[in-house]
């Protein structure tokens, strides 16, 4: 499928990506890419390989067959590029995943402290700052456990923002959320994304999609079925499949 | 969470708690027609038990005695600890070298109560316990600085027994650590064809070396006592030495306590390392983290400290296990007083013997259990809420 757009050169590129796990087959020939700056909504049925394609593109999964390139380097089994991808990646998880037995500034020093060898003074200064973007400035000192959901999900974006990434991914940062704490997640995803950063976001939440995505992705069964800007997908999608999904998803 | 018990607390006044000893009696000893039976049952066990045990060790015990024959009475003797005290805590050491035992066991208790300053862990406390060894290492050894040589042959007592134990815990325990993560490394290995099949058709078996390596020394060492371990240490392995090449007795003895503690430590260790949520580890590697740097900063600090009780628990029973050297006549704690129990001038005093250096087992276990408390209050700060 090609939209006619000049192409900004691609920071994650997808070419015939396969997967399987023992004889199921996860990913299906999947194609993507995704500018700079550029926000991708993948949405689909539970089992869909949403979350096993996002997984692949900092190899928290590997791929068997076809080539990922993010931010200019290919992913293969070398040790090394893996680490540099990861390190211009940053990724929240639907379990937000923070380290129990360090404090939240503590979890948000501790890679750039290891990884990028900044100075632990000015590892402080820029996780204070982003704990203040992620409007959680005085829980710095707590622990993770002492926190509620929501704020648990901020902390953890904001430790993958203290990497610096080029690019953020997000795997269901909502669902394990109580319902009157997603609003104050997807806010701060929004400014994110008003700020130009990079994102790939696996989420059920249409209405954030809608909000901030350059291109909506949809999935099934391990392949990618359609892929639109959002104002199409949601007025007019074209595969059976996608209509079915959004039917039931917006139904309510 | 504070804030919040306070408004609470402001909110509704706690009822007023009941004082005076017949309520907490009530409360606590009488409370119901069960408990007031037990009550009383331990209050006339006790009544029973505990008289004749005070008579004997204090009110009937003789504490002075020329010798043996005289110490002979309806109580205790502790005329016999008097008398080989001594040798029950320095056991062969030279004598006139006493002060240098003393020395060893008070550097030794030293860097125990600076291990006790959880605050001060790192490499400050590293450089104390280095330079506490060290000094343990100059005194015991002798040879330089005008201090007379001893040879590890004469080493015994107590300073044996913590020497055993302390330097068996202190290199078992990386050395666990290494094997359990050896155990859970997902390090891919070498295929190798192994015809299985009796059509002599080769299969590809998967073979990961450093697993296969650990899990077999872990059930190996697991798997025999300790002390067929010493006593082949001692006794075989001289036979396959080289003529005229020996290794000391006591080198053997520590090596073989280390191997030990490293196996059963590996066990406990793997149980932690199990309990940590795959999350952790996607985390540590989605920032960056190499696997070294995941294992020391999130794996090991959160598995670790979830299983202190069970490595407390490994460090107590070690600890009591040093007493197996005796068996390969190293004279600690147990076997000096064994020693001394064969003196023909001082006959049938086992019970006071074993009481004492009882008490001196127990009051360093207590001490670890009690570490072991501190410890867990202070790793497992993340989990209060």
């Amino acid at each position: 499928m090609s939209d006619g757009q000049a192409a900004p050169a691609a920071v994650i590129e997808l070419q015939a990506v396969h997967k399987w796990y023992g004889d199921f087959h996860v990913l299906r020939d999947i194609h993507l890419q995704v500018g700079k700056g550029e926000k991708v909504v993948v949405c689909g049925p539970s089992g869909s390989g949403k979350s096993t394609m996002i997984r692949c593109i900092n190899r928290l999964e590997e791929h068997q067959q076809g080539r990922i390139v993010v931010a200019g380097i290919e992913l293969n089994a070398d040790m090394k590029n893996i680490e540099a991808i990861r390190r211009e990646v940053g990724m929240v998880f639907q379990q937000f995943n923070l380290f129990p037995h360090l404090t939240v500034l503590q979890n948000l020093t501790l890679a750039p402290i290891w990884v990028r060898k900044l100075p632990k003074k000015e590892a402080e200064e820029t996780a204070r700052y982003y704990l203040e973007r992620v409007r959680i400035p005085d829980q710095a000192d707590k622990y993770p456990g002492q926190l509620s959901g929501g704020q648990q999900q901020r902390v953890a974006i904001a430790r993958s923002l203290c990497m610096k990434p080029e690019i953020m991914l997000f795997d269901e940062p909502t669902s394990a959320l109580d319902p009157e704490m997603i609003k104050e997640v997807l806010d701060v995803m929004i400014g994110l994304a008003e700020e130009g950063m990079t994102m790939v976001c696996v989420t059920h939440e249409m209405g954030f999609a809608r909000t901030v995505a350059d291109m909506m992705v949809f999935m099934d069964r391990g392949e990618v079925i359609e892929r639109a800007p959002p104002k199409d997908f949601f007025s007019n999608p074209q595969n059976e499949r996608t209509q079915t999904f959004l039917s039931q998803i917006l139904a309510h | 969470m504070t804030d919040i018990a306070q408004e609470i607390a402001v909110a509704v006044q706690a009822p007023p708690r009941s004082t005076g000893i017949v309520s907490w009696l009530r409360a606590n000893l009488f409370n119901s027609v069960f408990n007031s039976i037990l009550t009383l049952l331990a209050a006339a066990l006790i009544a029973v038990a505990v008289p004749p045990v005070i008579r004997w060790a204090v009110i009937d015990a003789i504490w002075i005695a020329p010798n043996g024959q005289a110490c002979h009475g309806d109580g205790a003797c502790w005329a016999f600890i008097g008398e080989k005290i001594r040798f029950i805590l320095f056991g062969r050491y030279p004598a006139d070298q006493d002060w240098r035992q003393i020395a060893v066991v008070v550097i030794f208790l030293l860097m125990i109560l600076a291990a006790c300053d959880l605050r001060a862990w790192g490499r400050r406390l590293g450089i104390i316990w280095f330079a506490g060894l060290s000094a343990v290492g100059f005194l015991m050894f002798g040879g330089v600085l005008g201090l007379r040589f001893v040879e590890t042959a004469l080493w015994s007592g107590l300073p044996l027994t913590l020497i055993l134990a302390i330097v068996g815990m202190l290199l078992g325990f990386p050395l666990g650590v290494l094997l359990a993560l050896g155990r859970r490394s997902q390090m891919t290995g070498i295929y190798i064809p192994i015809p299985i099949s009796l059509d002599m058709k080769l299969y590809w078996v998967h073979i990961q070396p450093i697993r296969l390596i650990c899990v077999g020394y872990i059930e190996l060492v697991r798997g025999v006592p300790l002390i067929t371990v010493l006593f082949m240490a001692s006794l075989m392995l001289p036979l396959f030495l080289p003529a005229g090449v020996t290794i000391d007795k006591l080198l053997r003895a520590q090596i073989a306590v280390i191997l030990f503690a490293a196996a059963y430590l590996a066990e406990v260790i793997r149980g932690g390392l199990q309990a940590i949520p795959k999350g952790q580890i996607e985390a540590a590697d989605a920032l960056g983290l190499s696997y070294v740097q995941r294992t020391r900063l999130i794996v090991l600090p959160q598995a670790l400290a979830m299983v202190i009780p069970p490595l407390v628990n490994t460090f107590i029973g070690m600890f009591k296990d040093t007493s197996l050297v005796m068996i390969v006549s190293l004279f600690d704690l147990l076997g000096a007083t064994e020693f001394a129990l064969s003196d023909a001038n001082w006959q049938g005093f086992s019970v006071e013997a074993y009481l004492f250096i009882a008490m001196i087992y127990w009051s360093f276990c207590f001490f670890m259990s009690r570490y072991s408390q501190m410890l867990e209050r202070e790793f497992n700060r993340g989990k209060r809420r």
